[in-house]
């Protein structure tokens, strides 16, 4: 294969290019890469690939969910090979939910925010010729692949009723020891064992290239904000996800050799299990959010040709953010039976975040004051992040209160709230990055129109899915249930509808990628125009395949917002 | 009507049909019962229990005690509703108050404020509207009014907040009943510690006996928990095999039950009524098939119920049935006795 990909290089004029464009073969460029806009965009295809999987489960649940009694789980254990009890349907329903979860975190939104934007503009932004550890970042990429892998194929393999894991993605023990015998859980932790350490690997590279590979002149504090939001996001990876390798492997343990850490037969406490993986998990959410504050900045910026308002205050709200977010975990825990001083004080933790989070909010809003903004795709999907993480955040204000929560806890409510600050935050700042820097990163223009488009269907689709279950939530339907009593029956009914306009505007987006590749306008080097002022813009669209190979500097009159403008005429 | 001796019910491992199937069998053989299945009263109340409880020789030397029916249900969601569930105990009460006129308004205001914002700078701020940007990016006084301002806002709801739960965690008093709710996959029983100790399991009631009952399908139970109403509760929760969480919306009761731990919190009840709950943590295959109902009575309803199951009111040391008897093994011996 290797040499088969060498001719294709034939193909290219390469003594017409410069050493920076010197690509290497097919199997070499995609399979053995060392070049960090390549991996990014490897991260970038695997993501989309994941949330296709990830996304057609939660049509699934949506069809299930669309009416009371089972619909379709039945089917689907006989297509894939079982008898259909009643048992099984209940088992095959965890399983999705549980895969749902999995494939979204750990699949889709972190390798997209962290592995695609991460990768692909970090180096770009900051001035370096490529990630400080290219082998590493490959390997990085492929351990998450490997551990997707493993997650399918726990799949097929039995978990318990049925087959696969049915544990829900926060793996609980004891459900997910003694709960359920079979090999689908480990193959499930092994996952998220991958998962992790690639993303371990990971963290350590962006740490080590954001302190190292600064283009001389950039100061920590001229830093663009999307790369201080990858720097604390890696800090809160390469601090969190080690405990969750070690709840997991506990869990491996009990599962397979005799331990009792979880079990309290052996002196063991399931709660033990909660506090490692919530002290994981919590930091998790801010992992999977803090990158998409970092592009809504930029964005916002750029399309209010304007400098970032508060930039300090911006950049050590995330700061205080990444650094609350580990004191607070228990709030995922508050029916567990905590004592009251700990329910107090984690209501209160948990309270102050709200302040970071709220300075953010208003720090976008306030960079626009004053601006001349051009509504381009990628504004209109941060102004949709601003107003959908705020209605999700203000939720997370109450179920912050440990008494108000005992109502909310594991109800619909609670999935209202996370996917409002996921499914519309995270990944609505997603798609904002995407069109922001698509042109960039593949050098065609995309359609305004239906990147437009795609951000209005989307943002009606996905507030019909999720508004409503506020409503179930506050009426006490409970989470993770295939099938509910009548009474649910309206809102459910309206969700599932929400979901199909949701759809169309996921065929809007491949749509929109087809037309860029076949019959997109060439992207000039700075296609946004005089706000677009970080140093990804100085290169041409797509950058070369080696880029910086003469380090940018960035000069005294140069801010934080602003590394490329040449210096003012008097001096 | 229901009675400790009931364990034939108790069929975990079984699915809806087999249990049907179970239930059309005692029936056929317990022919006297038939009269009490069709009468309209028995039919309200769950007609299996009824149909034994006839048989049962120390059912019906126990005082009478009829369950209530559908026109007594308090707490359960409402077709299409969009708030909380109508509370009907004090510290329920006071969070749904916290909840309705602090909470509420508060992120409404801050989320109706932030789309206001946010219209604004579209209207104004458009290029069309202002072609120069300005070049502000710093403003300290502002800075410091949206920090201090939340903060504030954070400690006026922190205030209710806390008060609600040092509310929630206050001791049950000295005479407070007892009850213990274990998790089961995928059934609650219910232990009256403080009457005897017996034992009653509680399996979801199949679809086709609840509509029968005109009761709400996967809510509906064989056996309820029956409490005294105005009467401090000690509720105590426990999981035999994985979490269960024992959750009912309408009390603001919510509570994780874990296997190698108790849980307890003091529970009242302020109305006479049923209030119906759920299993609230993923335990397995049927998570979503162990409801819970509480049935809350008369002091005097609520003896005549224990003395019908066997159980002795406080201060009385006659032995129950079944006292000795751990939950697991009772369950297993009599699934085996079912099975045979």
């Amino acid at each position: 294969m290797a040499t088969t990909a060498e001719g294709f290089d034939a193909h290219h004029d390469e003594h017409a290019h410069d050493h920076a464009d010197h690509k290497p073969g097919f199997f070499a460029r995609w399979f053995m890469s060392t070049n960090h806009k390549d991996i990014g965009t490897l991260y970038l295809i695997f993501a989309i690939i994941a949330g296709v999987i990830g996304g057609g489960i939660s049509g699934l649940m949506r069809w299930e969910l669309a009416e009371p009694g089972l619909q379709i789980m039945g089917q689907i254990v006989e297509f894939l090979g079982g008898e259909g009890t009643f048992d099984q349907q209940g088992h095959m329903w965890n399983v999705l939910i549980t895969a749902h979860g999995l494939i979204m975190v750990f699949f889709m939104v972190m390798p997209a925010m962290i592995g695609g934007f991460g990768n692909w503009f970090v180096p770009l932004m900051i001035g370096a010729p490529d990630m400080a550890f290219p082998r590493m970042n490959n390997i990085s990429f492929w351990l998450t692949v490997a551990g997707f892998l493993s997650l399918m194929f726990s799949a097929f393999v039995p978990g318990g009723v049925g087959l696969g894991a049915g544990t829900g993605w926060t793996v609980y023990a004891p459900l997910s020891t003694t709960g359920s015998v079979g090999p689908a859980v480990d193959f499930a932790i092994f996952s998220l064992h991958l998962a992790g350490a690639g993303s371990i690997l990971g963290a350590t590279n962006f740490i080590t290239t954001i302190f190292n590979m600064r283009a001389p002149g950039m100061t920590l504090h001229k830093m663009p904000l999307f790369v201080w939001s990858v720097l604390v996001t890696a800090f809160l990876l390469l601090l969190a996800l080690p405990v969750l390798a070690a709840a997991i492997t506990m869990l491996l343990t009990d599962r397979n050799f005799g331990t009792t850490f979880f079990d309290p037969a052996g002196g063991g406490d399931p709660v033990l299990y909660q506090h490692l993986f919530w002290f994981f998990g919590h930091p998790e959410v801010y992992i999977m959010i803090l990158p998409g504050f970092g592009m809504i900045s930029q964005i916002v910026a750029t399309f209010s040709k304007k400098p970032v308002f508060g930039y300090l205050g911006m950049a050590y709200a995330m700061v205080a953010i990444g650094v609350v977010g580990f004191i607070v975990w228990a709030h995922h825990m508050y029916t567990v039976g905590l004592d009251v001083n700990t329910k107090m004080y984690f209501t209160a933790a948990t309270m102050v975040i709200a302040v970071p989070t709220g300075i953010k909010i208003f720090s976008w809003i306030a960079t626009m004051w004053g601006g001349s903004i051009e509504f381009k795709s990628p504004m209109v999907w941060a102004m949709g992040f601003i107003f959908l993480f705020t209605v999700g955040g203000v939720t997370g204000v109450v179920l912050a209160n440990g008494g108000i929560d005992d109502n909310l806890h594991d109800t619909y409510y609670v999935v209202a709230h996370f996917h409002y600050v996921l499914s519309l935050g995270a990944v609505t700042s997603m798609f904002a990055g995407w069109y922001y820097w698509f042109p960039k990163m593949f050098g065609r223009m995309h359609s305004e129109f239906l990147s437009h488009l795609q951000f209005w269907i989307f943002f009606i689709g996905v507030n019909m899915v999720f508004f409503p279950m506020h409503f179930l939530g506050l009426q006490g339907m409970a989470r993770r249930y295939p099938d509910y009593t009548p009474a649910f029956e309206q809102w459910n009914h309206v969700a599932s509808l929400g979901y199909v306009i949701t759809l169309i505007s996921v065929a809007v987006f491949f749509i929109n990628i087809i037309y860029a590749f076949v019959a997109g306008k060439k992207a000039a080097p700075n296609y946004w125009g005089e706000g677009a002022t970080t140093l990804e813009w100085s290169l041409s669209s797509p950058p070369p395949f080696h880029q910086f190979e003469t380090l940018p500097v960035i000069e005294d009159h140069h801010s934080a917002d602003d590394h490329i403008s040449p210096a003012p005429a008097k001096a | 009507m229901s009675c400790a001796r009931n364990r034939t019910e108790s069929v975990g491992q079984m699915n809806f049909g087999e249990i049907a199937r179970k239930r059309l069998h005692i029936l056929t053989i317990l022919a006297a019962a038939f009269t009490l299945v069709f009468a309209p009263q028995a039919a309200m109340a769950q007609d299996a229990e009824s149909a034994e409880a006839v048989v049962e020789e120390a059912a019906a030397e126990a005082p009478a005690f009829e369950h209530f029916g559908a026109d007594m249900i308090k707490g359960q969601p409402e077709p299409g509703g969009l708030t909380f569930q109508q509370q009907y105990s004090p510290n329920g009460e006071y969070a749904l108050w916290m909840h309705d006129a602090i909470l509420m308004p508060i992120i409404t205001v801050i989320s109706i404020f932030v789309l206001f914002l946010l219209l604004w700078v579209v209207v104004r701020y458009r290029r069309g509207a202002n072609p120069v940007p300005s070049k502000t990016s710093h403003n300290t006084l502002i800075e410091v009014v949206w920090t201090v301002i939340p903060v504030i806002i954070l400690l006026v709801i922190a205030v209710p907040s806390i008060r609600l739960l040092a509310a929630q965690y206050e001791a049950p008093p000295e005479d407070a009943i007892t009850i213990k709710a274990n998790g089961y996959q995928w059934y609650w029983t219910y232990e009256y510690v403080d009457n005897g100790g017996f034992e009653v399991i509680s399996n979801m009631m199949p679809e086709a006996d609840a509509l029968a009952a005109n009761l709400p399908v996967q809510l509906a139970v064989d056996n309820r928990m029956v409490v005294p109403v105005n009467t401090p509760l000690r509720i105590q929760t426990f999981g035999a095999d994985v979490i269960h969480a024992f959750g009912i919306p309408s009390l603001w009761f919510k509570m994780d039950a874990v296997p190698g731990r108790i849980n307890e919190k003091m529970l009242t009840i302020e109305e006479e009524g049923i209030y119906y709950g759920q299993c609230m943590e993923l335990c397995g295959a049927r998570h979503g098939y162990m409801p819970i109902a509480i049935e809350a009575r008369s002091m005097e309803d609520y003896q005549a119920w224990v003395l019908a199951q066997g159980g002795t009111i406080s201060g009385e040391e006659e032995p129950a049935v079944e006292v000795e008897v751990p939950a697991e093994e009772a369950a297993e011996t009599e699934e085996a006795a079912a099975e045979a």
